[in-house]
């Protein structure tokens, strides 16, 4: 293409983008086709990555070609291969996109879909991409190591100890809030329960079938898996029309609680083929598959949103996270925009797999991007929802009350018109006994995403399977991160205590494995106990502090990148890093300062646990508050000390002090280099 | 070249990259790399060792939320 058409289409790309983008800003009063957001979303990240993920890789990064990666240069054919690029951004997109983007940007469709879709537009090209990518290059220029180890190598030892135990904290509250998500889908909900209930004997077939029947084939047993999980959507139809089956089905919170932390604990402890990898495989399957599939229906029937573009709640007065929209949006939505977590695979698997040092912005900057479009599709599958409908599926019973029509009409009051019967309609439709105080996210997203298939395909007599079949795609993704993050944290946990006593950090030592099992298991399980307990519903408490804690490692991942770029001589380009370390910072330091604080007890933890003490509630729910008080407050002591020790080192630096020595590895020609030039 | 042949070259290229990029999601290249190094053939004995050492890498494997 020559260099006028190159500029022609940018041109016009910037144009379509900010024409898209003024539409959903200043579009008022009336109802808003859902491609809109489509358009706007991809000609800013077309550009974001084009011009600003170019400008970091070529002037801040330095990004060279000629220089062997680790997957070169250590190569061992396990860990350390060089791939082809498209198949590492589809491996690390596979790995960072989670329930996250889902469930946020529902959460956050109570602000109305712009300060959502604005967040994710600016935070994902400023923050989550810029994160990802400047911690995948620095990672690719220490030989793949981790993030914690460059807090060590870069900041210093109370840096690596701090992020250490930022990482576990976090592992911790992310378990306690997706398995909530997980109870308050499945509770009273016999056909959901029946299905998720399937997919262990599945997992476990599937494990006995790769490992004595056909060695290897992942796709072809995640196929059979997925066929038989099919079956199991369809079987669970059946169930809820049996009186008898549907009453085994028919769980409380309380009682799916207790399951979910025992198959926890089981996952945990149990080899991994039996269970964790073959689930593993099959929610990836149907994570790839069902996100591919929405983007499609999306498109196909593009949508008319019915959420307004700002809404009363901005006030701070939301009856699904209270709070006000600066700073509750900005955490509420941290996978779609920026996610700390991500810092941590950027710098696990994907820097081994790399093949040439330049396409790092392609499977940094781009893969979440790709995530960030995830983001805005939840965004999409929230709005399409009559706002009356999504507050009452939202809302906890605590808010608007537990009677059908006590709580459409607290909804209508607030401006939102729904009615009793038409949410048992609903219910009917998607083959639930009710949707009121469905809080989590989880089945307003279903019913929105079922409401896009069943527009596209099969029409309203399936909308019960897709409701089905989104509500299990959820509940699967979710289950598997239960595994792999309790494995992950138990892996941390006894590396830790092998520090102390030897013994416990033998990874295969079964005594050493069920105690850090439990351990890990007992610290989740208590803030999901706790949330199930909760009378508003506890994902009002659980999803900020997941949200804050996620951030707050983003946090800990600018102050390392931000470090190095001092150390590199890069002074003048730190605002790339800074500014969202700073941006962070104000709002999560706000946003824990009201949890924390607030004299609302429906923000405040504290107040919340004022109020229950004065009414005479249980101690332990009074303590719970609390607790959840105190892990706030340590969360962001231990980001303090990281904030403290790099300025330290910053000023030390540049004030000559200290010697700017990064740790990086030599530079070595790489071979693929002298193959192109033959 | 006619744009028939041009397209479908094109159109099995991507196919060919999906099937690469879900068989490394999968592990599968993992496991035909494993076989490789250890100049093995694939059996459930292989299979069950190549487990054994992913469970070791695995620890490290984080998943997003």
């Amino acid at each position: 293409m020559s260099r006028f058409s190159q500029i022609a289409v940018w041109t016009a790309l910037a144009i379509v983008g900010a024409f898209s983008t003024a539409t959903i800003a200043l579009h008022r009063g009336e109802q808003i086709n859902a491609l809109w957001l489509v358009v706007a979303a991809s000609c800013v990240f077309a550009l974001g990555y084009r011009f600003y993920g170019k400008f970091v890789a070529a002037r801040v990064l330095a990004l060279d070609a000629r220089r062997a990666t680790p997957a070169e240069r250590l190569e061992n054919g396990r860990d350390f291969v060089p791939t082809n690029k498209w198949v590492v951004f589809g491996h690390h997109f596979a790995a960072i996109a989670g329930p996250g983007p889902l469930i946020g940007p529902v959460l956050a469709a109570q602000f109305g879909y712009l300060p959502g879709t604005l967040w994710i537009l600016a935070g994902a090209v400023f923050g989550g991409c810029i994160q990802d990518f400047v911690i995948l290059a620095f990672s690719l220029r220490r030989d793949g190591k981790s993030m914690t180890e460059m807090a060590k190598d870069e900041i210093g030892p109370l840096g690596g100890v701090v992020a250490y135990a930022a990482v576990i904290s976090i592992i911790i509250i992310l378990l306690g809030a997706t398995a909530l998500i997980v109870v308050n889908a499945l509770k009273s909900s016999p056909w959901g329960a029946f299905t998720i209930a399937m997919t262990m004997p599945i997992a476990l077939l599937m494990g006995i079938y790769l490992r004595r029947i056909r060695p290897g084939k992942v796709l072809e047993t995640s196929v059979l898996g997925f066929v038989l999980v099919m079956l199991s959507i369809w079987g669970g139809q059946w169930i809820s029309h049996s009186a008898k089956l549907a009453q085994i089905f028919t769980l409380t919170a309380p009682t799916l609680a207790i399951l979910i932390i025992l198959y926890g604990f089981a996952a945990s402890a149990l080899p991994v083929w039996l269970l964790l990898a073959p689930r593993d495989y099959l929610s990836t399957f149907v994570k790839l598959g069902t996100i591919a599939l929405l983007a499609l229906g999306i498109v196909a029937i593009h949508p008319v949103l019915h959420m307004p573009s700002w809404t009363r709640f901005t006030d701070g007065t939301g009856p699904v996270i209270a709070g006000r929209v600066f700073p509750f949006a900005f955490f509420t939505i941290a996978c779609g925009a920026i996610s700390g977590f991500h810092s941590l695979i950027a710098s696990g698997t994907t820097p081994k797999l790399i093949a040439r040092e330049n396409q790092a912005r392609m499977v940094g900057y781009g893969a979440m991007l790709a995530e960030a479009m995830v983001a805005i599709m939840a965004t999409i599958a929230a709005c399409v929802l009559q706002p009356g409908i999504y507050f009452a599926i939202n809302s906890p019973a605590g808010v608007v009350g537990q009677a059908p029509e006590t709580a459409a009409a607290a909804i209508s009051q607030w401006g939102f018109p729904v009615t009793a019967p038409q949410m048992h309609a609903l219910a009917q439709a998607v083959g639930e006994q009710t949707l009121y105080n469905r809080t989590g996210g989880a089945p307003a997203f279903a019913v929105g995403m079922a409401h896009i298939f069943a527009s596209s395909l099969g029409g309203p007599t399936v909308l019960a399977i897709w409701y089905h079949f989104a509500i299990m795609f959820e509940a699967l993704f979710i289950l598997s991160i239960l595994d792999a993050g309790t494995r992950v944290g138990r892996f941390m946990l006894q590396e830790a205590l092998g520090h102390l006593w030897k013994p416990l950090g033998h990874t295969s030592a079964y005594p050493s494995v069920l105690a850090t099992s439990a351990l890990i298991v007992g610290a989740w399980g208590y803030f999901l106990w706790q949330a199930v307990r909760d009378p508003l519903g506890g994902i009002n408490s659980l999803w900020p502090l997941f949200g804050i804690a996620n951030q707050l490692l983003a946090v800990v991942a600018f102050c390392v990148a931000t470090t190095i770029l001092i150390k590199k001589h890069q002074t003048r380009y730190i605002p790339i890093t800074l500014g969202p370390l700073v941006w962070l910072v104000a709002v999560n330091f706000t946003a824990a300062y009201d949890k924390i604080f607030d004299p609302n007890p429906r923000i405040g933890f504290l107040a919340q646990a004022r109020q229950l003490a004065a009414s005479g509630a249980e101690a332990r729910l009074v303590f719970n508050f609390r607790l959840d008080a105190v892990m706030t407050a340590l969360l962001v002591l231990m980001v303090t000390l990281i904030l403290f020790e790099s300025t330290r080192e910053w000023v030390s630096v540049l004030t000559g002090r200290k010697q700017a020595a990064v740790k990086e590895a030599p530079f070595v020609m790489t071979r693929f280099a002298l193959e192109e030039q033959g | 070249m006619t744009i028939g042949i041009m397209l479908r070259a094109w159109l099995g290229q991507i196919m060919s990259l999906c099937l690469a990029t879900l068989r490394e999601i999968f592990d599968e290249s993992a496991y035909a790399r494993f076989l490789t190094r250890r100049k093995a053939n694939s059996s459930p004995k292989a299979y069950a060792a190549f487990l054994r050492e992913q469970s070791e890498t695995r620890s490290g494997h984080h998943r997003c939320c």
